[in-house]
Formats: structure tokens, C-alpha cells, sequence
């Protein structure tokens, strides 16, 4: 973890559970005991009790950080004091409920955007989040629970986290600790039971908040494993490359994501892996319209299971015939060019030039078929 | 000669000034320029992807059909999905082989997410586009649902077709359009 103060960002630690009541808070303020225990400077940045006594007795004995005022509609409302906690610059700092939406008129909308001010200043932050609150579960629940939550988080702010635990309890238990009055005081018992906290509903939430952090797990572990150099990716990877590897050549056009359809088709037929090569020649920029058609390319090439290859160099041919070489191609596609103008005429063209550097490599030019005639096929 | 000069400078004054030159096309109101055309199922109402053609000549716009593809719960968002793709691209071919050919431009695009709807959210949120088609169909295999269509009209700033069901919604672009070996 990195001190206070420091240039170095903050580690998050966020604590995520299915629903409210299943001990999260808790969990956060007994981590927060112990990181105290053991001499580092701990604050209570925010704390939800929604009037808990067992939350608030636990959180006793750790400093807290005073929450500013607010004035919204003539109503006084309190909220999370950023500044004040950097100022205070603690070392470990517990802020609950990620997904909170401040009080208009507040510095910034959400309370993560202020999380992510606090570990900017070198702070590291433990947090909470229900599972319902992710934006890209947010559809998915609804539709298990019937109920929609407003307030959503960027996946992406779950991704950067260093840490995810989860906060698991049986939905059985979790009934047991609402019907007892632990979640919420007497009068909202038979609300919450005939609503959100029904034992299907849990149940589904228990599973997909349990997929949800063998997710960040696992995908933590691929982050992990792919760390190093590309050159060293490829030499990993090119002495495993058995049997035929594709490589199409694409450029930020909307006509390459035609060119790689065809080549990940070829690829499947063939059992084969595929690149996708840009050779960017040096110094160039892009248009808006080239910078999407980049990124689309990306896309295509992820959700595919391609892998999407930029260089730079001013002499193609070279660059390709690198490229093929480390990653053991066997075939190269090459889209339907535009006819040579000017001087460009005086030059080999690019396919006849690849078959004398790579000879053992086919090179397949893909047609363009919208030039077909188009029957009213069905 | 100097008839001749004189005729050329006419044209050349005729091609530039209003009303039909190139002052006048620029003081014209912007044009659509992109209509997205998502769909999530292996076939697409055939009267969407005409309307969408219409319009695109029309507006000089360019159509971007989209594939979303749902992520299983058991994989990361970033995963490759291949046995979707395996239905969604050459349906993505057969809308840009049948757009192309009517001499339309298309941008695809592939939209990735835990639904349909996550998957046209993230997209829009990473794509600007002027309008978006999309038909009236509660057939989960032609894409999205009516819940997904009142997300749409409720979030989405964009002019939104929706094209109400009719009859011949049984014509449909699927697959099997595609022209040629893909």
C-alpha cells in the first residue's frame, strides 16, 4: 500500500455483496480495526449505518472524517467532505457505499468519482458495493428481481480495484437477519420481505454476485499473465504455433471489417489463430473517422478472439514480413486495393511483393463482393 | 479566346455560388450522417434494413449495422465469443453485401455486453450516430424486446425509427443472403 501524500495512486478494496444487510459495512470496519491495530492511520471517510446499532457500535474507536453540509431544496443534507480527507491525508481511508449519488450541488455527481479523487492523493480506500449496482448488470437484475436500481457504477471502476471480496451469506440467513431487525427498523420488515428480499430473488443475486467476483478473479489472473514486452509474447507464443496462423492486413477503414470477417471465417475452417496487421506508416494522424474505425477494429478483433497488430514503419512489405515471421504465419489476406496513381504505378505491388519475401506464405487477396451482382437472395 | 475564357469562368461561377454550388451545400443543415441498424438475432425484418436504406440515400448517411453480442454470466465482458459471431458476421456480411450493392456506405460495428441492451448502451456511449432502426418485434431471435425499444425512446438521444409490426414482417435478411462463399 502507498503512503499518503505520495505521487503513487491508491490501492481500492471494495467489499461487494448481493444485497444490503449481508455484513459488508461490517467486514469494511473490522478491516479497518485491524489495519489500526497494526499502526497505519486510519479514517472513517463516510459511514451508512441506516441507523444499525451493531454498525455503529463497530465503528467505534476509528476517527472520522466531518461530513460537509449541503443545502438542497431549503433541506440541510450531509455529505462525504473530499477535500477534508485529503487534507487530513490518512493513510487508509473507509468510505461506504460506492454507488452513492451526492446531493446536487455537491463537487462532483457520484460518490466513486470522489473515491477516485481520494486515491489520486495517494490514499488507499475500502469500500462497499451491492452487485445490483454494476451498470452492466444493472438490465440482468432487473429482470431477476423486478426492480430497477438507479444508482449504477462503471464495470470499469470494479476492474480497477485491486481487491474484491466478497461478502457472502445464505439467502436463509440473510431473511433471518432482516426479520430479526438487523437490515431495517420493524415498519419496513414486511415491505423489504414482499419486495426485494425474497428468497428467489437472493438466491439469484447470491449466484450472480458469486460470478461476478470469479470474473474479477479470473480476469485479474489473464491481466497478470499476459504482463510483459510484446516481443516476448511473441517469442512465448510463435514456437506453439502448430498448423496454419492467419494474418490479414487492415487499415482504419470501414472496408477492413469486411477483410477480417472473411479472414476469422477462413480461420475457423482452418482450425487456425488470426492477426490483424496495421502498418502505420511513420508520423501519420488520424482523422476522427479513422481514429473510430481504429477502435471498431479493436472490437471486432476482441470479441472475435483476434488480435489486433500495430506497427509502425514506412516500409510495409518489411513490416509485414517481420510480423509474419515472429508469429509463424502461414496465410496472408490482403484486401482489394485502390488502383495505383503516380508514381505509385512504378512500384511492385504489395501481394507480388510479399510472395518474394515470405515464399513459403500464401497470399490470398479477398474480393470485394458487394461488386457482384446482388440477386434477391432471400 | 476570350469567349472561351469568359465561358469557363461562368461555369466555374455557376459551380460555386448558390443556389446549387458549394456556398449553398454549406450553408445547408447538416445531414444525417449515420444510422445504426442493431440487431441481436440471426435474422433482421427485411422492412428495417429497407428503411434504413432509404433513408441512408435519401440523407447521404451511412448505415452502421450492428451485431450485439450477450456475454454469459460465466465470462468475462472482454471475452471472445465465437459461437455467436458464427451467426451474428455473416449476417453482418449479407446487410453490408445487400447495402453495398445499392450503392450505400456501411460501418459495422460489434457490440459486446451482459444483454442486448448493455451492448447498444456501450456502443452508443463509444459511437456517435444521428438515428437508429429498429423494428417492433417481441421475437427474441430478430432482436430486441419491447422493453428494450422504451430503454431506447427513454435514454437514447437520437431520433429513434420504430417500425410498427406489419405482415410482411415475415420477410427477413438472415444468413443465408449472403452472396458468394463466406
Amino acid at each position: 500500500m502507498s503512503p499518503a501524500g505520495g505521487q503513487e495512486r491508491g490501492s481500492l478494496k471494495v467489499f461487494i455483496g448481493m444485497a444490503a444487510g449481508v455484513g459488508k459495512t461490517f467486514r469494511m470496519l473490522q478491516e479497518g480495526h485491524a489495519e489500526l491495530a497494526a499502526g497505519r492511520d486510519v479514517v472513517i471517510g463516510l459511514l451508512e449505518t441506516h441507523g444499525r446499532a451493531d454498525t455503529a457500535k463497530a465503528a467505534e474507536g476509528l476517527e472520522s472524517v466531518a461530513l460537509s453540509g449541503i443545502v438542497y431544496r431549503g433541506a440541510a443534507m450531509k455529505e462525504m467532505d473530499t477535500a477534508a480527507i485529503i487534507a487530513r491525508a490518512p493513510q487508509l481511508c473507509l468510505i461506504d457505499e460506492l454507488a452513492h449519488s451526492n446531493v446536487p450541488g455537491s463537487d462532483r455527481a457520484k460518490r466513486y468519482e470522489d473515491v477516485e479523487e481520494v486515491l489520486a492523493a495517494g490514499i488507499d480506500v475500502l469500500s462497499t458495493l451491492n452487485v445490483q449496482h454494476l451498470e452492466s448488470l444493472n438490465d440482468h437484475i432487473t429482470e431477476l428481481s423486478g426492480v430497477r436500481v438507479r444508482e449504477t457504477i462503471p464495470d470499469a471502476i470494479l476492474g480497477r480495484a485491486e481487491e474484491v471480496v466478497l461478502i457472502d451469506l445464505t439467502p436463509e440467513a440473510l431473511l433471518d437477519r432482516l426479520r430479526a431487525g438487523k437490515i431495517y427498523p420493524a415498519e419496513r420488515i414486511d415491505a423489504a420481505l414482499n419486495n426485494f428480499f425474497r428468497i428467489e430473488n437472493l438466491s439469484a443475486l447470491r449466484e450472480v454476485a458469486l460470478r461476478q467476483v470469479a470474473e474479477e478473479v479470473g480476469a485479474k489472473r489473464l491481466t497478470t499473465e499476459l504482463v510483459g514486452s510484446r516481443e516476448e509474447s511473441f517469442a512465448s507464443e510463435a514456437p506453439q504455433a502448430v498448423g496454419e496462423r492467419l494474418l490479414a492486413l487492415v487499415e482504419p477503414d470501414p472496408r477492413a471489417q469486411r477483410l477480417v470477417r472473411r479472414a476469422w471465417r477462413s480461420a475457423q475452417r482452418l482450425g487456425a489463430d488470426l492477426d490483424l496487421l496495421w502498418v502505420r506508416p511513420p508520423g501519420r494522424t488520424l482523422s476522427v473517422d479513422q481514429e473510430r474505425s481504429l477502435a471498431a477494429l479493436g472490437q471486432l478483433a476482441s470479441v472475435l478472439g483476434a488480435r489486433l497488430i500495430e506497427e509502425e514503419s514506412d516500409d510495409e512489405a518489411a513490416m509485414i514480413k517481420d510480423v509474419a515471421e515472429r508469429r509463424g504465419t502461414t496465410y496472408i489476406l490482403i484486401g482489394h486495393e485502390r488502383p495505383p496513381r503516380g508514381l505509385g504505378r512504378l512500384k511492385v505491388p504489395l501481394p507480388q511483393r510479399l510472395m518474394e519475401l515470405l515464399p513459403g506464405v500464401d497470399v490470398r487477396i479477398v474480393a470485394d463482393r458487394s461488386r457482384r451482382g446482388n440477386g434477391d437472395a432471400p | 479566346m476570350i469567349a472561351a475564357a469568359g465561358m469557363l469562368l461562368g461555369i466555374g461561377a455557376g459551380y460555386w455560388l448558390p443556389p446549387h454550388g458549394r456556398l449553398a451545400r454549406r450553408d445547408r443543415p447538416r445531414p444525417v450522417r449515420r444510422i445504426l441498424l442493431p440487431f441481436s438475432g440471426q435474422q433482421i425484418s427485411r422492412r428495417s434494413f429497407e428503411a434504413a436504406v432509404r433513408l441512408a440515400k435519401a440523407e447521404d448517411a451511412t448505415i452502421m449495422p450492428a451485431f450485439l453480442a450477450r456475454v454469459p454470466m460465466n465470462l468475462p465482458l472482454e471475452s471472445a465469443l465465437p459461437v455467436q459471431c458464427a451467426r451474428g458476421m455473416p449476417l453482418l456480411e449479407a446487410i453490408e453485401q445487400r447495402a453495398s450493392a445499392q450503392g450505400v456506405s456501411v460501418d459495422s460495428r460489434v457490440g459486446r455486453g451482459r444483454s442486448a441492451r448493455d451492448a447498444l448502451r456501450k456502443l452508443i456511449e463509444a459511437e456517435p450516430f444521428d438515428r437508429i432502426i429498429v423494428s417492433a418485434d417481441e421475437d427474441p431471435r430478430a432482436g430486441l424486446s419491447y422493453e428494450d425499444l422504451r430503454w431506447l425512446l427513454e435514454r437514447v438521444p437520437a431520433e429513434i425509427l420504430i417500425l410498427r409490426p406489419a405482415p410482411e414482417d415475415d420477410r427477413r435478411i438472415s444468413a443465408g443472403a449472403v452472396s458468394g462463399h463466406f
